[in-house]
């Protein structure tokens, strides 16, 4: 440029001597482009290897590529993985996932490549080089994540080439999870490769034996049979701590499940152990209240989504006192309509919500459909808490804790509101609790409210971990009733008894003979528990001949 | 003395109403013309077959709540074992022309790929042996389930959860495929029966005969069990079980055999049921149809046994044009129904009727002789 911009204000004859100069220079960086193409580095060599078109000269390539240490590498190596490495007339190309295609030896965006193009096949044999690769390309990266799933990848491939990679990233890594992953990669290195020193696979086996999961343990348990003696009883001794120690955590994990299957059918079952144990009739419409109360939850989540976004991460605390207040409306009704004139018939009771319950159904699939409604969860119940060697999810949690946090309130209510003293007065003996003035019937009205209501906060919960449509409740029903006679009529002890015995016994007996088979024996075991103890576990004790 | 002889007349009532039954559908089926308004057209034979079996249902329903005080909400699972039994024999006589044409195994095993026949399947290629276990199968878990509920004196609605549970669990175990009988899609595409295509118009009008035939039978049955002296002891039962504890009767004993005798008709029931609808899967044992007998039954009128069936048949038949012209609205005329019957017609329609049959005698006799009234009202 300075010396076009000098030739213009220059005399003709020295302009054309500029000229002659720049041309000349032009052709001597020219010259040197092309020297260095002819001096090609093992890079380039490699990368040549890829036209060939066999699996052989493939594999080779890769590892070539990924020793050379040029930036370029992963790109390649990654490019292969997808299918967009491209060969034609004897050069390699990458195509970018913008659709560019750049020449794989120098970097450049390539225009229209003369000729036609095909991708590199690859086969499991070239796959796995290519897993292998990539860990050890990206062990250095400066992304964390990156390197951690390199550690994984390495661990994964047991590939011995990466083993000097493994080291210098080891002596770099700050990061204590992913050093602990680059170690137990080197550990699962050391223990596959022959010529390892002793001590190193000594070490090993310790490293995987702290690491202490599924993966450890399998590589413990498969370890080369050229491996000596020593090592395979150390190992051994190392895969049978494991296994101790991860039967532990299943256990831990089914005993959790078990604990939130529990909170969930005490949930369901707590405002039907009220009705129940007050007025003695089966409320066959609880189940509609708890749907009630996911359908409020879906209600409200749709306001907040059109009208108030913000609010979306409280909109299940918005929910709560909704759906006490619609379920626990609609269950008043229903005990003023229709129950209050059933008493001391509790067959037809039990009929009557049915067929209550069957009109409810119908209403909310004519109002809201048939299909499921899309309940979201808020970003503070997403996620999940990782303990030893199990995850536990923040919802299943929530779910837990809002559960024991109603179980409490409602035995605080119970025990010291004047409401909860007449509602055991009345649970106990109807008739003396009627002729010591208390209005029995107001009470019943307002037990069967409180019921429903705990129904209808029980759904804003099950809106988080089921379906939301009209047959949630259903799901429920049956289940509940086993709670509430398993635990004894009238007494929350026994509810939170029943649903916790139920829900961990369900979970424990899952493993071992099948979600089917494991229900159908715990249906079995009620019925034949309420043969024994026909008032259930917690019985009120009475002295009259009829309850 | 009155409450018998109307008794009488009902059973004269119903089983006139039955046996025109069992004439005029098969002639009006097969002799009148195609066309004329008096023409009944063959789809329509089943589906009254299938209105029969129902009403046999609810009949061994209203034996044990009408007049026992035992709420059942699990009677659709002996309806529906007796309809496994029969459905086994069917699928034995299917023989080599399933799909996969094995000559001995029923197609779903094949498809399963077991190699032989379970041990279960034994003698149901003998239709003797299948009516048998029609009987026997319900009966015997009738029995083992009564015998431990009563004697532990399981009562109300303790027993009406249990036997809901019972109904469920079994259907949760007929879902699985291990279970050898069919899973989720049970048992169906039957030929024929005694060497009778299932299909066939023919075989079909025979079948809806028999069942009215064992309607009849099961209702002088039910007649005759609660016109004996076990019957006012059942009763009693019904009435003040405590009391009647106290006067020396085995209140257990009652219930147990009324229990086992009410599921021996619905298994008979479901047996007559599959040939008529031609399939027979776990979802009959779902919760929700056994308390719909329940309800046809509080319909007609709960401990009139006539009512029973008419509840059966009016319901059923309401169901039918519902889910055809308003399926919307079907649920919400079933709830209702529930709702309704219980608050407003606790005794059913016959119950209703005889109240005003009553009144209206009553009247008449007022104005005949006045002095009576008082007395009568009584």
């Amino acid at each position: 440029m300075r010396a076009a911009a000098a030739a213009l204000t220059l005399p003709p004859y020295e302009a054309h001597f500029m000229i002659v100069l720049r041309n000349f220079l032009q052709a001597f960086v020219l010259l040197l482009g092309m020297a260095s193409a002819a001096l090609a580095g093992p890079y380039e060599e490699a990368l040549l290897k890829f036209t060939n078109d066999s699996y052989a000269d493939t594999d080779a390539a890769i590892g070539a590529v990924a020793a050379s240490g040029n930036p370029l590498a992963v790109d390649v190596v990654e490019a292969l993985r997808d299918g967009r490495l491209l060969v034609g007339s004897g050069q390699v190309f990458v195509r970018r996932a913008s659709g560019d295609l750049i020449n794989a030896a120098t970097g450049q965006t390539w225009g229209n490549p003369t000729g036609e193009l095909k991708s590199v096949r690859v086969n499991n044999r070239v796959r796995r080089a290519i897993e292998a690769a990539l860990g050890s390309l990206t062990l250095l990266s400066p992304d964390a994540a990156k390197r951690l799933e390199a550690a994984r990848a390495v661990f994964r491939s047991r590939d011995e080439a990466a083993l000097p990679a493994l080291e210098e990233a080891i002596a770099q890594e700050g990061h204590v999870p992913v050093r602990n992953a680059l170690e137990t990669a080197r550990a699962a290195i050391l223990l596959s490769k022959q010529d390892a020193l002793h001590t190193q696979k000594l070490a090993a086996v310790e490293t995987l034996r702290d690491r202490g999961d599924q993966e450890a343990l399998a590589l413990l348990s498969n370890l080369p049979s050229h491996a000596p003696l020593e090592i395979m009883a150390a190992a051994g001794k190392a895969a049978e701590g494991i296994r101790a120690r991860l039967a532990f955590w299943q256990a831990f994990q089914n005993v959790w499940y078990g604990i939130s299957l529990g909170s969930v059918l005490l949930l369901a079952a707590i405002g039907l152990a009220i009705t129940f144990g007050t007025m003695g009739v089966i409320n066959m419409a609880h189940g509609e209240m708890v749907m009630l109360g996911a359908y409020t939850t879906f209600m409200v989540q749709e306001v907040i989504r059109s009208y108030f976004p913000g609010l979306f991460g409280a909109s299940l605390l918005i929910a709560l006192p909704l759906a006490f207040l619609v379920a626990g409306s609609v269950g008043l009704l229903i005990e003023r309509a229709v129950i209050r004139f059933l008493y001391g018939r509790p067959l037809e009771t039990l009929l009557a919500t049915w067929g209550i319950s069957l009109i409810l159904q119908q209403g909310v699939r004519t109002i809201f459909g048939p299909t499921n409604r899309e309940v979201g969860t808020p970003a503070w119940m997403s996620g999940a808490l990782d303990i030893g060697a199990i995850s536990l999810t923040y919802n299943r949690i929530a779910i837990v804790v809002f559960a024991f946090s109603v179980f409490a309130i409602l035995l605080l209510v119970l025990r010291y509101t004047s409401l909860g003293l007449y509602v055991r007065a009345v649970t106990q003996n109807r008739r003396m609790a009627g002729s010591m003035g208390i209005r029995t019937s107001r009470i019943d009205a307002l037990a069967f409210g409180l019921g429903s209501g705990v129904a209808g906060i029980a759904g804003v919960a099950l809106s988080q971990i089921d379906n939301v449509s009209p047959n949630l409740g259903q799901s429920y029903i049956i289940d509940s009733f086993m709670v509430v006679v398993f635990g004894g009529v009238g007494s929350l002890w026994g509810t939170l008894v029943g649903a916790m015995t139920l829900g961990i016994a369900n979970k424990m007996l899952e493993p071992y003979a099948g979600a089917v088979l494991g229900k159908i024996a715990l249906l079995i075991a009620i019925i034949v528990f309420i043969q024994r103890r026909p008032r259930g576990l917690f019985a009120l004790k009475g002295r009259a001949v009829e309850a | 003395m009155r409450t018998q002889s109307l008794f009488d007349r009902q059973t004269t009532v119903v089983l006139s109403l039955l046996a025109a039954a069992a004439i005029l559908v098969p002639a009006m089926n097969g002799l009148a013309l195609p066309g004329s308004a008096l023409h009944l057209s063959d789809h329509l034979v089943p589906l009254l077959g299938k209105y029969v079996c129902f009403a046999l249902l609810a009949l061994s329903v209203d034996l044990i709540w009408g007049f026992c005080g035992i709420l059942s909400l699990g009677h659709g699972a002996f309806f529906t074992l007796g309809g496994y039994a029969m459905g086994m024999y069917l699928m034995r006589q299917i023989g080599p022309r399933g799909v996969y044409a094995d000559p001995v195994l029923p197609d779903f095993m094949v498809f399963l790929d077991w190699k032989e026949l379970p041990w279960f399947w034994y003698g149901f290629d003998w239709l003797p042996f299948a009516a048998l276990m029609v009987l026997l199968v319900p009966g015997a878990l009738a029995f083992v389930f009564g015998w431990f509920a009563f004697r532990s004196r399981v009562t109300g609605v303790y027993f009406s959860i249990i036997t809901q549970a019972m109904t469920f669990a079994l259907m949760l175990a007929f879902f699985r495929n291990d279970m050898g009988l069919g899973g989720n899609n049970g048992l169906t595409d039957f030929k024929e029966i005694l060497g009778f295509p299932v299909q066939a118009g023919s075989t079909r009008i025979v079948l809806f005969v028999l069942s009215v035939l064992a309607l009849a039978g099961g209702y002088l049955l039910c007649r005759w069990v609660v016109g004996s002296t076990f019957g006012k002891v059942l009763v009693a039962i019904r009435d003040a079980e405590s009391r009647t504890r106290f006067l020396g009767y085995r209140v257990e004993h009652y219930k147990l055999a009324v229990f086992t005798l009410s599921a021996m008709l619905a298994g008979v029931a479901g047996a007559l049921y599959v040939p008529q609808v031609g399939i027979i899967n776990p979802s009959e044992f779902a919760p929700a149809n056994s308390i719909e007998v329940v309800i046809w039954v509080a319909v007609g009128g709960r401990g009139t046994l006539a009512g029973a069936i008419l509840g059966a048949l009016l319901v059923n038949a309401g169901k039918t044009w519902f889910t055809a012209a308003l399926p919307e609205f079907w649920l919400f005329a079933l709830g209702g129904l529930f709702v309704f019957v219980t608050l407003f017609m606790p005794r059913g329609i016959l119950g209703a009727a005889s109240d005003l049959w009553e009144r209206s005698s009553q009247k008449l006799r007022a104005r005949r002789s006045p002095q009576s009234v008082t007395h009568a009202a009584e």
